[in-house]
């Protein structure tokens, strides 16, 4: 603070009008107060609550209950069932939006025509609104009316009323929404590959395939891990997609049982309770990534 | 200058102000909140003559039906005045009133006489909570209740006649039961001709599949339980119960592809798409089925009130809202003063011509009325023949565990019999209503 008072009247930032205490106080300070009402104020205040039994719809008086609903959640076989769907459908919608996006971002690295266009049309569908895309991807998958069918000759095979069929029914229109952002990230990382190592490659006869898993995956591969760990954890909260295409129980993503809980039956105790075992989830999962990816850096 | 500037400031600060805060002399203003659908536009109309009479702006503020419970709620809890009435759903009147949210309306009701103008069911659904308990919360707004749509020039082609009566052995006409119901849907069920046999609901994000498996189990002679002593084993989970459960299955098997998670458009579209013979949608939403803008086949549409079951029973599942002042609104006097105008004999009359479904017995048995279009005769028959679900501050959660396990027994035979469906259902409601203290 002190060094902050004393600031040097000459520097910089003195001439410019903004001295460091200014910064501090303009944009700092208050960003740091935003933070502390609407995120981490919230968060502990929820957590306050995932100890009791408080029903924000009702008039009643708060009862602390310890442990009890983590104990009800994490003993309900439904809930594990909730998260069986949630795996499932992050492990079929990253892998889907990793595979297809980086081969497109392997596409776009090429020189070909119209990339600048080609790369911004690709880009489309990850800058609508979810809500918009789910309704939209009903309408494609609809058997009666829907032109999806129609294009693949499926005849009227109901993607979202069969119960197997709906959970890659959601994950397909996913990947399709967010291999665009994956693609984005690769096309960074292929293009900050440094020509001379195919160069070298090539006057060594290595063949593309060799070139591809020792030059081209190696160096990509930090960007890839980003792409990864945020792919994932925003997978882990679909919401929106999921609710609008589907109300199949297979489909009943943990963040859709989290909104019934909260917004349908008003458990609001038993509901901040399931968000921090999310969140939990969420974070374990995400220092496993954070993890592979300060090994990949170091390489 | 330096005094022209502060002048100036002064002044526009003056204005600035006076346009913030209301002055005593403009003009009052009310909200009502409801689900965004026709007859709110209706209402919306009907308000309008208040406005014209009183001087009152009332506006009807509409929210899409899936996030009307959400968005309610969310408000009741924040304590917010943001609208001073709420045309509320049936089950919403156990966590309405215990909760505080709703102004207690039994003087009001005494002091008007509403428990005797008003069609006793929809006073007993849409007002009254506990059941018979004489406290009032709301006052009956829009009657409503699950009833049939039905394509008259399927029915009446003599080459479909003379089909299905060599099939089926006796004449194709409006359904007297629910086997008829489901002979007719299996005879016009054709997906090689992109024909289908019966639309019903089937999302279960509400309480949109529930209506049509309620109006099945009622019409079997079923109950949901007892809603006095909360006793559920033996009643919701009884072979009546399973049979009914197993009907709605098989009329499933009758609908169009792709039809897991339909509502009131869906079933709307079955017939203005040429779909399906029948389709099972509230009477609110009719009105666009009569209107030939919106329904090329308006002519030929027609309507039935729900079949009865193989015991001769005959039910049907109530929808419809009463209105109840908000606890948390600043204008309650005015709001009242809009009540006792609403429920006059006139009003109800022009409610009843705008479109809306009064509730008010004198104009729902008048002849104008049912005769007034299509399907007014099928909804008063209807009236006279309903039933509703738990009204119970926990309402939602019964809600959902009874989807948890129905929904996916009728859309892909999972869950092993509707036996075993209802069971389940019957052993998670005996544990919420044990959690909540509720029975004995």
């Amino acid at each position: 603070m002190a060094a902050i008072a004393t600031l040097n009247p000459s520097s910089r930032a003195a001439a410019r009008g903004w001295s460091d205490l200014t910064i501090r106080n303009v944009f700092i300070i208050p960003t740091i107060l935003f933070l502390i009402v609407f995120n981490i104020f919230p968060l502990l205040y929820s957590l306050g609550y995932s100890f009791t039994d408080f029903r924000a719809s009702v008039n009643e008086p708060v009862k602390f209950v310890g442990l009890a609903n983590y104990r009800e959640l994490l003993s309900d076989p439904r809930i594990w069932n909730n998260f069986w769907v949630t795996a499932k459908y992050v492990m079929v919608s990253v892998f889907g939006q990793m595979v297809i996006g980086f081969g497109l971002a392997l596409l776009l690295n090429r020189k070909i025509p119209a990339k600048g266009l080609i790369t911004t049309l690709l880009m489309l569908p990850m800058m609508m609104s979810a809500a918009v895309v789910g309704l939209f991807w009903r309408l494609l998958y609809d058997p009666s009316w829907g032109p999806l069918n129609y294009a693949l000759g499926l005849g009227d095979l109901a993607w979202l009323s069969d119960a197997d069929l709906a959970l890659y029914a959601v994950a397909i229109t996913d990947i399709w929404m967010w291999a665009p952002f994956v693609m984005l990230l690769s096309l960074a990382g292929l293009s900050a590959v440094p020509q001379h190592l195919y160069e070298a490659a090539a006057i060594d006869r290595a063949g593309s395939w060799y070139t591809f898993f020792n030059i081209t995956l190696p160096l990509v591969a930090p960007l890839l891990l980003i792409a990864l760990i945020f792919r994932t954890m925003e997978a882990f909260k679909t919401f929106d997609v999921a609710y609008i295409l589907s109300t199949q129980p297979t489909t009943e993503l943990v963040s859709i049982k989290l909104y019934k809980f909260a917004f349908q039956e008003w458990q609001t105790g038993k509901s901040c309770a399931l968000a921090y075992i999310v969140l939990i989830m969420v974070l374990a999962i995400t220092n496993i990534y954070v993890k592979y990816l300060n090994k990949a850096k170091e390489r | 200058m330096l005094r022209r500037t502060f002048l100036s400031l002064s002044m526009g600060t003056a204005i600035a102000l006076c346009s913030t805060f209301p002055s005593a002399a403009q003009a009052e203003e009310l909200t009502i909140f409801w689900a965004e659908w026709d007859p709110a536009n209706y209402l919306q109309e009907l308000v309008n003559l208040y406005t014209a009479e009183t001087g009152v702006t009332v506006t009807v503020q509409t929210t899409p039906w899936p996030d009307f419970q959400t968005k309610t709620f969310a408000e009741f809890n924040a304590k917010g005045d943001a609208f001073d009435m709420v045309v509320g759903d049936s089950q919403w009147l156990g966590a309405g009133s215990t909760g505080g949210h709703y102004v207690d309306l039994t003087d009001f009701f005494a002091k008007h006489k509403i428990g005797e103008t008003m069609a006793p069911a929809t006073v007993a659904a849409y007002a009254e909570y506990p059941g018979k308990s004489g406290k009032y919360w709301a006052v009956p707004l829009e009657g409503d209740a699950a009833g049939w749509a039905y394509r008259k020039d399927w029915f009446e082609d003599p080459k479909e006649m003379a089909a299905f009566k060599a099939k089926y052995g006796y004449d194709l006409g409006v359904p007297k039961d629910y086997k008829q119901l489901r002979d007719i849907a299996e005879f016009f069920h054709r997906p090689d001709e992109k024909r289908y046999g019966i639309a019903i609901y089937t999302d279960n994000s509400y309480d949109a599949m529930l209506m049509g498996i309620e109006s099945t189990i009622f019409s079997y002679g079923g109950e949901l339980g007892d809603y006095a002593s909360y006793k559920v084993d033996g009643i919701l989970n009884s072979a009546t119960n399973a049979e009914a459960v197993e009907m709605y299955k098989s009329l499933y098997g009758f609908t169009p592809p792709n039809w897991g998670k339909t509502f009131f458009q869906e079933s709307n579209q079955a017939i203005t798409e040429n779909l399906a013979a029948m389709s099972l949608n509230f009477f609110a939403f009719f009105p666009a089925l009569a209107n030939k803008a919106t329904n090329p086949n308006a002519d030929v549409t027609g309507y039935f009130a729900n079949p009865a079951g193989p015991g001769g029973a005959q039910h049907a599942a109530l929808g419809g809202q009463g209105i109840s002042i908000v606890s948390y609104s600043k204008k309650q006097e005015a709001a009242m003063k809009f009540l006792e105008w609403f429920i006059k004999d006139e009003t109800q009359k022009k409610w009843a011509e705008l479109g809306g479904y009064t509730c008010n017995k004198a104009v729902l048995e008048s002849e104008a009325f049912r005769t007034a279009t299509p399907y007014n005769e099928a909804f008063y028959q209807t009236m006279f023949i309903v039933k509703d679900f738990w009204a119970v501050p926990e309402y939602a959660e019964l809600l959902t565990q009874i989807n948890t396990h129905v929904y996916p027994y009728v859309i892909s035979g999972e869950g092993g019999s509707a036996q075993a469906v209802l069971d389940n259902v019957a052993k998670d409601w005996n544990a919420t209503f044990k959690k909540y203290g509720r029975g004995g």
